[in-house]
């Protein structure tokens, strides 16, 4: 199956100019908001610091803000094209995995029981939410004989993130001030965060990336199936392993830093394929870099929808990303 | 023994699987006795040998009363709703050909619950008094599921329907119209949003005899069509190709049968508000039990819907009393584990 751009060179030419676009969204990102402010002002606040609003502004919320999508938004891209690919279907994204109901199930637990209320206190905690529900979907899924089968891991992982989310509810019905806590990080938002919160996790993040682009090799053997995937030499059982220990390290470190944002792990993944085809190893660069300009683009949407207040960037993901996504299901593979 | 028993005459054959059938008495007996239980118990217990008489109109005044006004139409609305959820998820997961596939996922509750959350915010005065009756709001979420259904088929229309663009363009819907049910709670309202909230994680309190008298028509009308089309279900499975070969007009069917689930799940969802997880899971636990052939599955899914509804909203009733928990909080906390335990022993 081709997508519309043919040839390596085409689609490295592609990946730069997407590069490019990541970049220059970025620098938008800075700039634009309910604070007027210009590129030189932003220039200007790392090298003529000179504590005035604008500047603060930039240092300590814009630049913050537009470098953690950015990260998330990559990191979510490529754990939709992971988790797609491990589970063999096509509408499958972290949020299957139990990911992102792992992490606000302990995030409300905490709140709750442990009397946590800090922000960097919810991403150790939500992490490890992720980690564990993640954990067991991945355990409950591969019990038994036969191994880890994708139908076995996609039903384990929505049973996980259904029973986390309910077990999340209950406590946040019986008990109001604990969702006032935590209403604003369930809507998911990378408003507010600190470059010391990113700066935690992002090398472990960057070293996902890393690993997951030499696993795209590997990605489009498994999508074969497995038994032609084992007889081209694949160790199978290890590959499934570490693809979803990437899941766990992105999905786990982006829904710690972002709250779920859901949209971007099932659409992006497709918006790659649309582009360069079935074959991962262009599909995972192309989903980092279209995750990532899709979150800050839609990032920088939240602060205009409901101007002055901010509109949760999750929300923001979905109004701009459904008309295209609906197109190019129109356009695109599935054409049989 | 064989697995079957034959019933053959002149004019018709049937095979029937022997473990189906005897699973699905199972289920329905078991349904019967979960109605029997939350039906006694709540603020004021009646024993089940007290329920009974009461059923019979020959009890306590006291329990007739409070039976049959208040506790048996909620248990019916919790039955028929979970009921009509599984049967459109397990329908759902057959035309699609996906595990993952259910009316949530696809946006039919979505539109539900964005007409019926803009149904709330955008006929309130500033002092937060609904404009238009409260009863019009199962109308309005009836309405938001199927023109979501009629749009997911139109876009996904391009020379007919392949079941992967359907559920892709269903998802992409989802979202969209999650955002905007989002959004509106933003922006509407504090006083509102509370109420949406309960109205979306799915509710069967204060039920009347008035939600069963509208529910139950639109479930039994169904049924009959649902018989019809169960033999044509099967084949779908096998693909496309292998379906028209079998002389069924694929598109036609599918057509057919994603307005059957967007009348179940519409209707389900319009008295009971946007009740999660039940179409996902109670369609595999019904596999598991009865077999994946629709002529047991859809049975199977029904009774275990229903059943899974009622237990849940009994939860939400007395765990936490005097205070009352949507019964969709716990339809997960109820099933899941349950669906843990079949994934591990059917290994």
């Amino acid at each position: 199956m081709n997508g519309i751009l043919y040839g390596n060179k085409i689609k490295a030419a592609g990946l730069i100019a997407g590069l490019l676009i990541a970049l220059i969204i970025m620098v938008l990102s800075v700039v634009l908001g309910y604070t007027n402010t210009s590129l030189k002002q932003a220039i200007e606040a790392y090298t003529a610091f000179n504590g005035s609003n604008e500047h603060l502004i930039i240092q300590l919320s814009r630049v913050p803000r537009s470098l953690v999508g950015m990260a998330v938004g990559i990191s979510l891209g490529i754990a939709g094209v992971l988790m797609q690919a491990l589970t063999r279907n096509p509408i499958a994204s972290p949020d299957i995995f139990g990911v992102n109901a792992g992490a606000g199930f302990f995030i409300v637990f905490g709140v709750t029981f442990l009397g946590i209320s800090s922000i960097q206190q919810f991403m150790w905690i939500g992490f490890l939410g992720a980690a564990v529900a993640a954990g067991l979907a991945y355990a409950l899924g591969s019990a038994g004989q036969g191994g880890l089968t994708p139908v076995k891991l996609t039903l384990a992982g929505a049973v996980m993130a259904a029973l986390f989310a309910s077990l999340t509810q209950g406590m946040l019905v019986t008990n109001e001030k604990a969702l006032d806590e935590v209403l604003f990080w369930l809507a998911g938002s990378v408003e507010g965060r600190k470059l010391s919160m990113l700066a935690a996790v992002l090398p472990a993040l960057v070293i996902a990336w890393v690993i997951s682009l030499l696993l795209s090799r590997q990605l489009n053997a498994f999508a074969l199936g497995e038994d032609v995937a084992i007889s081209l030499g694949q160790k199978t059982v290890v590959f499934k392993l570490a693809a979803a220990l990437m899941v766990i390290i992105l999905a786990g470190g982006s829904v710690a830093i972002a709250g779920p944002i859901s949209f971007i792990g099932i659409v992006v993944p497709h918006f790659a394929r649309y582009l360069v085809g079935n074959d991962h190893r262009w599909i995972v660069p192309y989903s980092a870099v279209i995750g990532g300009i899709m979150l800050v683009m839609a990032d920088i949407g939240a602060r205009y929808i409901i101007m002055p207040e901010e509109a949760p960037v999750g929300v923001v993901t979905a109004l701009i990303g459904t008309p295209f996504f609906i197109y190019i299901v129109r356009k695109g593979i599935f054409q049989k | 023994m064989r697995k079957y028993w034959v019933l053959q005459r002149k004019s018709f054959s049937f095979l029937i699987d022997k473990k189906t059938t005897v699973s699905i008495i199972a289920l329905t007996f078991a349904a019967i006795v979960a109605m029997l239980i939350s039906i006694g118990v709540g603020d004021m217990y009646i024993a089940p040998w007290d329920v009974f008489q009461a059923l019979m109109g020959t009890g306590l005044d006291i329990n007739q009363l409070i039976i049959t006004e208040f506790r048996l139409p909620r248990v019916l609305v919790a039955f028929i709703a979970g009921s009509s959820l599984a049967l459109s998820g397990a329908i759902l997961q057959g035309i699609i050909r996906n595990p993952l596939a259910s009316p949530d996922m696809i946006g039919i509750t979505g539109g539900a619950g964005f007409a019926a959350v803009a149904f709330l915010t955008m006929f309130s005065d500033d002092s937060n008094n609904l404009l238009l009756s409260i009863n019009y709001l199962p109308l309005f979420a009836f309405g938001g599921a199927t023109i979501v259904a009629f749009l997911i088929y139109a876009l996904a229309w391009k020379d007919g329907v392949t079941p992967i663009r359907l559920i892709l363009i269903g998802i992409g819907l989802m979202a969209l119209l999650q955002a905007l049910t989002t959004l509106m709670m933003l922006i509407g309202p504090i006083y509102r949003a509370s109420q949406a909230t309960i109205w979306l994680t799915g509710t069967v309190y204060g039920t009347s005899w008035n939600e069963v008298k509208a529910l139950l028509p639109w479930f039994l009308g169904i049924l009959p069509i649902l018989v019809l089309l169960v033999r044509r279900l099967n084949i779908q499975g096998f693909g496309d190709d292998l379906t028209k070969g079998a002389g069924i007009s694929v598109h036609r069917e599918r057509f057919l049968l994603l307005m059957v689930c967007t009348a179940l799940a519409g209707s389900a969802v319009a008295f009971a508000g946007a009740m999660g997880f039940v179409g996902l899971i109670g369609p595999h636990i019904a596999r598991r039990i009865s077999g994946s052939s629709f002529g047991g599955l859809l049975p199977a899914s029904a009774l275990i819907g229903g059943i899974m509804v009622v237990l849940a909203d009994l939860a939400g009733r007395t765990l936490f009393s005097p205070l009352e928990v949507p019964a969709g909080v716990f339809t997960a906390a109820i099933g899941a584990p349950y669906f843990i335990y079949l994934l591990f022993k059917n290994q």
